[in-house]
């Protein structure tokens, strides 16, 4: 189910009618007005990068770094190759907004990831899209076809000097391949798993060239940018959180789907929109971005807006921008452990800490979550995070003990209740 | 340069250091897993981690750039609370059995372990078991839960192997180290993983539970096997060589050693080992005392120069000799009245000794060949004949250096060519011509060498460009270029190309010891220091003229010889044939009349020169075994048996300090001909043989280690010959056919290969197999089926 509210990104896409997805009806929506804008009046690079960073856009992938800064990184004026590289990777539990971008407007990404190689003097970009989306994969192969048919894409863009290969790439399904630099490594037909920084993408990436690499959400953001100017991207949400954003809600609502809103929207605003509470339960808790993001209370929470300040202001991240909603019926233990055992799955085993500490969390907590648990447990959770968190290649480590200090932190007499007792507080209800 | 305090001491590095290659330079010690001087940085088994000042987090030392200004503590509470929470990490599913564990005792984890781990584990859970993984012969997998996937392995398979040979597979705690399915760990250089792997996942297959690592003592030694001279440290317990690692030393070895160094010491202790001398009486072989085997042996010697001369006798010797042994027999033998002395049993060109004014040698440093900008490498079978110098080679272009090939086969070098010629034995000599008249066109300069037939491919244009383009280059033949028919011209050729294009040229020495021999006169043409001598056979005329009587010092002909066919005839038609030998070999047994137990590199002090010029002394390890000898107590014994004077010396530094005593070793070192010449015309087109030495092969020892005998490289050979050649013999891929040389012939399968040019047929030689067979690269037939 989508709903899609004041858009940038959806902007008149009828989600119900089969062609929306498609170029013309894209075109009917002002699609590759920016395109030709920008090569109509020949738009100096600098001035497509001013744009975007202007316009306040935030990387939409979860770290929320500016987007127009990060492309002023390129060495624009780098004579050899150089790529634009999408991130369609998805595998957040929580996350699936990017994959309706490739459903019902794959070209507003196209044409993002265009403007992008124009921007950073780029002559080819990849779009890695996650494994287990695979119908949405084939119809983006189909939609770059329709673009290069019509002269948006390949050589001589529209005629000008201006040439920009796209490929489309599909991963198989790990968790991992969404970090960047395993994203690379995977689309260079390696194992993925996620690079040392520094060298940065931006001096050694693809194929150890210049590259940048932005989720799909940030791509298909910018034709708006372009088309209709930073100012009015920037005022549709607030100052350092322009735009509107996709929220992937999902959990106990009525109406679990993916919502965009302007950033700085209530959280009771979307809560509503979602349909409210399902069967009209309590709301307990939210992790608000993904769930990598810290939970929060749901006191806390109905006190938030929805964008990157206020949210980190409350102890979390807006990250992807999945919401994940839980009521009073949910066992604090039990989603942790699942939670737990997701990360220990997907952590791709390089780093000691990551590799020993996420299976070591999960035993823990899986321990606790079945009446196992023992004096300390709490404390040695602690611990082991303190001895992840910040000490791995990449982030999949932080984000494996967010949860776990969140969860402890807002929820812990359930913890200790569990511990002490030899059963959980909350009588788990699966549904 | 930049400035870094680490725990307090100030110093300067250069730009790009990381914090890991400060600390190193004064001596600051950081615990580390992963790192590795030689290997990318994986920065995976954060062990390094450290304080820097400034920043949030501890940072991993190995992989943290330094920037000016930096402030580093090693040794802070909030390094060493990382440092221990790492550990801590590595050990909750690490097996802690250590007292049952074969790298206990050397083991970095263990080491690491006392010095920033606890003694109590909070880790309650099952600990994870991973089950083992057939890596083949060397390498033994069998105890991968004790793996902390530091990957040294995988990095060490793919950057120094050259290609990936083992890998991790799978996520998370899943991770395992694997080989690929149904492959092995054996290639030519795969055996540095056990060294590398800093637990006991990775451990010698061989060496597995013989002993622990304290009661081993450690001695210093060099390679026997190849020219590049690898240092060597040999383990010992008792009287027996139990392993082999490495000794660093960067302008040789670096760290590493080939799978042939590193292995080989099971021949030292192969059942075949002769422990007494052994006489041949009416067909039986008898055990005799050393006083009764030299008594027939001179007996044997004054018989043979009484009825047929001095010249009817010939020495062979071995260039896996030391070289007071080789300086040693030249002397015995030219005291003796017998000018017949030859080391290079697997030559077949000797013209160049006329024109030779000096020892053969690699030209230039090891160092100066792998930092020259451009090399060109002629006949060589790389990867076999010198494992570790190709590595070196492959790592030089990585730094940017263009290599080139001409040879024979187009093999797998595992690195980017910026050319190469592939063409028949017998177009050889063409090829390096076309490389001359390019470098002649390129410099306007002259050639005593007449070039008019010759015509300039595109590749040995882009060869003579690569040359005389670069800053400093090196011309080098390989084995196949010196068992080469046509030696004399290429070597000329290559002298021509070095002069005009300003390249340093020369021969990569196919032995531990071939400097050596060409230094101490172990050739019928020069004496010791390039000294004048009446002039005697060669190797090969002392074939083609069998001699009535032979002496063989640590050589098998059979394997050793350029033709064994002939070679083994030659034997069996003299009236003796003496044996230095370590083993009792089934050859010798054959066609000698007596053998005397010699002691092997391990159980004598000598010393070798490698392809360099430098000289490397060694001690023996250990004693002798049974009741053999060295060498060159053995040559001074019937020196002085033979009546012969200046045969008493007492030690072997007498005989060293004899040889050096007569002259230089760097003056005497000289690859320019006096004259150059060569037929550049390809010869014609017959079908011809290119019959290499086996990696496993090269010499008495290895060809006796029974775990190298057990790897893919020792497996029994097969010929290839491209599918033109399979066409014309109407036979399929696969199909077993005859191969007929002289008057020996052998079944074997003929496999097409993509990578031989037409006209050869590929099979190796030096093979128990193979050795009925004639000269490595002579004409050679195909009869079908
Ligand atoms: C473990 C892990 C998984 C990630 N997965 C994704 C993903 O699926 N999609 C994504 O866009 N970014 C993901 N990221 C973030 C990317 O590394 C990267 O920051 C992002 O693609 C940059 O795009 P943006 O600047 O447009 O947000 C992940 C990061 C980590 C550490
Ligand atoms: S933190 Fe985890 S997922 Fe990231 S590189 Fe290290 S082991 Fe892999
Ligand atoms: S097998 Fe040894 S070298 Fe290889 S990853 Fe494991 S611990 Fe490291
Ligand atoms: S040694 Fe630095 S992370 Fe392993």
């Amino acid at each position: 189910m989508a709903v899609f509210v004041n858009g940038v990104i959806f902007d008149g896409v009828d989600t119900a009618a089969a062609d929306a997805w498609r170029l013309d009806a894209y075109v009917a929506r002002g699609g590759y007005q920016a395109l030709r804008k920008i090569l109509d009046s020949k738009l100096p690079q600098e001035d497509v990068i001013a744009e975007v960073k202007n316009s306040g856009l935030r990387g939409r992938g979860g770290a929320g770094f500016p987007t127009g800064l990060k492309w002023s990184f390129m060495p624009r004026s780098f004579p050899g190759d150089k790529y634009v590289v999408c991130n369609t990777d998805e595998g957040e539990p929580g996350t699936f907004k990017d994959r309706d971008i490739l459903r019902f407007n794959p070209h507003a990404l196209i044409e993002g990831m265009i403007i992008a190689g124009y921007a950073m003097g780029t002559k080819a970009g990849y779009n890695y899209i996650h494994g287990e989306v695979f119908a949405e994969y084939q119809r983006f192969e189909e939609a770059l076809e329709e673009a290069r048919k019509a002269g948006f894409l390949g050589q001589h863009i529209l005629g000008t000097d201006f040439s920009f290969e796209l490929y489309a790439h599909h991963g198989y399904g790990a968790y991992i391949c969404g970090e960047e630099t395993a994203l690379l490594e995977s689309l260079e037909g390696k194992k993925g798993q996620p690079r040392f920084k520094p060298p940065f993408p931006a001096s050694f990436g693809l194929y150890g060239k210049p590259t940048t690499i932005n989720n799909t959400e940030s791509f298909a953001s910018v034709p708006f940018i372009i088309r209709d100017g930073a100012q009015k991207f920037l005022e549709a949400g607030k100052p350092n959180n322009g735009g509107t954003k996709l929220f992937s809600v999902s959990g106990h609502v009525n109406r679990p789907g993916n919502y965009e809103i302007p950033l700085g929207t209530p959280f009771s605003t979307l809560l509503e929109m979602a349909g409210g509470m399902r069967d009209g339960k309590k709301l307990k808790a939210v992790i608000p971005g993904g769930s990598s993001a810290p939970i929060l209370p749901a006191e806390i929470m109905m006190s938030c807006t929805m964008d990157y300040d206020s949210i980190s202001k409350a102890g979390s991240m807006l990250g992807s921008g999945a919401v994940i909603v839980m009521n009073e019926d949910v066992c604090m233990i039990k989603a942790l452990e699942r939670l737990a055992y997701f990360y220990h799955e997907e952590s791709c085993g390089q780093c000691t800490p990551c590799r020993e500490g996420t299976g070591w969390l999960y035993r823990v907590i899986h321990r606790i979550a079945n009446g196992e648990g023992r004096p300390g447990d709490l404390e040695l959770l602690d611990s082991v995070g303190n001895n992840m968190a910040g000490r791995t290649i990449c982030a999949l480590a932080d984000a494996a003990v967010f949860p776990v200090r969140s969860f402890t932190k807002h929820f812990r007499h359930e913890f200790e209740y569990a511990i002490e007792h030899g059963k959980t507080l909350v009588d788990h209800k699966w549904c | 340069m930049l400035e870094i305090e680490i725990d307090g001491k100030k110093l300067t590095v250069p730009q790009g250091s990381t914090v890991m290659d400060a600390a190193h330079s004064v001596g600051t010690y950081i615990p580390h897993f992963c790192y590795h001087k030689k290997l990318s940085i994986a920065a995976n088994c954060r062990m390094c981690l450290v304080e820097v000042e400034k920043a949030p987090k501890p940072l991993p030392a190995c992989a943290t750039p330094v920037t000016d200004g930096m402030k580093v503590h090693t040794h802070s509470d909030m390094a060493k609370k990382a440092q221990a929470g790492v550990m801590e990490f590595l050990l909750i599913n690490h097996p802690l059995d250590c007292p049952i564990c074969d790298q206990g005792g050397e083991c970095q984890l263990q080491d690491l372990a006392v010095g920033y781990g606890n003694s109590a584990s909070r880790y309650q859970e099952e600990k994870r078991v991973v089950v083992g993984k057939d890596m083949g012969p060397l390498v033994s997998a069998e105890e991968m839960s004790r793996c902390i996937h530091c990957t040294r392995c995988v990095r060490f398979t793919e950057e120094i192997g050259g290609f990936q040979e083992i890998g991790m597979a799978n996520r998370s705690e899943f991770s395992e180290i694997l080989p690929f399915l149904g492959k092995t760990v054996d290639s030519e250089i795969s055996g540095n993983v056990i060294d590398l792997c800093p637990v006991g996942a990775l451990t010698s297959k061989p060496f597995r539970y013989s002993t622990r690592a304290w009661e081993l003592s450690r001695r210093k030694s060099v390679s026997p096997h190849d020219g590049l001279g690898a240092n060597l440290i040999v383990q010992v317990k008792g009287n027996q060589v139990m392993r082999v690692l490495p000794l660093e030393n960067e302008d040789i070895n670096e760290c590493w050693i080939a799978d042939r160094d590193r292995f080989s010491y099971e021949g030292l202790n192969s059942a075949e080992r002769l422990q007494k001398p052994m006489i041949k009486h009416d067909g039986k072989w008898h055990e005799a005392d050393w006083q009764t085997a030299l008594e027939y042996v001179v007996k044997g010697l004054n018989g043979v120069s009484r009825d047929h001369g001095k010249d009817a006798i010939g020495v062979l010797a071995s260039p896996h000799s030391t070289t007071e042994e080789l300086f040693m027999v030249q002397k015995l033998a030219r005291s003796f009245g017998v000018n017949n002395v030859d080391y290079r049993l697997r030559r077949s060109d000797f013209r160049a000794d006329a024109a030779q004014q000096g020892a053969l040698w690699l030209g230039s440093s090891i160092v100066e060949l792998a930092s020259a900008k451009s090399v060109l490498v002629v006949g060589s079978t790389q990867r076999q004949e010198q494992p570790l110098l190709a590595s070196r080679l492959r790592q030089a272009v990585k730094k940017g250096s263009e290599l080139n090939v001409i040879h024979v086969a187009d093999d797998a070098l595992l690195t980017k060519l910026n050319a190469k010629l592939i063409v028949s034995p017998q177009a050889l000599v063409n090829a390096l011509a076309q490389v001359l008249k390019a470098v002649v066109a390129i410099k306007s300069g002259e050639s005593a060498i007449d070039l008019a037939a010759v015509t300039v491919s595109a590749d040995a244009q882009r060869i003579a460009d690569s040359l005389c383009g670069a800053e400093t280059a090196s011309v080098v033949l390989g084995n196949v270029a010196q068992h080469h028919p046509a030696f004399s011209e290429l070597l000329s050729l290559a002298q021509e190309i070095a002069r005009l294009s300003g390249a340093r040229f020369g021969v990569l020495a196919e032995a531990a010891n071939s400097v050596g021999a060409e230094l101490v006169g172990a050739v019928p043409t020069r004496g010791v220091f390039g000294a004048a001598v009446s002039a005697g056979l060669n190797a090969q005329q002392m074939i083609a003229e069998p001699r009535k009587a032979y002496v063989l010092l640590n050589t098998e002909v059979e394997f050793d010889s350029y033709n064994p066919q002939a070679a083994v005839a030659a034997m069996k038609s003299a009236e003796t044939v003496i044996a230095l030998t370590a083993f009792k070999a089934e050859g010798l047994l054959d066609y000698a009349d007596v053998l005397l137990p010699i002691a092997p590199f391990s159980e004598t002090a000598g010393s070798f020169v490698n392809m360099e010029g430098r000289l490397q002394t060694f001690n023996g390890v250990v004693r002798p075994q049974g009741e053999a000898r060295p060498a060159w107590k053995v040559l001074r014994v019937l020196g002085n048996m033979l009546g012969l004077s200046g045969f008493e010396y007492t030690s072997v530094e007498e005989v060293r300090a004899e040889w050096q005593g007569k002259g230089e070793i760097a003056p005497s070192l000289n690859n320019v001909l006096a004259s150059v010449s060569a037929n550049v015309q390809p010869a014609a087109s017959a079908l011809v043989r290119v019959g290499e030495v086996p990696l496993y092969q090269a010499d008495a020892i290895c060809r006796r280690a029974s775990s190298l005998q057990a790897t893919r490289a020792a497996a029994v050979p097969v010929a290839h010959a491209a599918q033109s050649v399979l066409d014309a013999a109407g036979v399929q891929s696969g199909a077993v056919v005859v191969l007929k040389q002289g008057e020996g012939q052998v079944r074997v399968a003929l496999e097409a290969d993509a990578a031989l040019p037409a006209g050869v047929v590929r099979l190796a030689t030096a093979h128990p197999t193979t050795i009925v067979l004639g000269g490595m690269f002579d004409p050679i037939e195909i009869k079908q089926g």
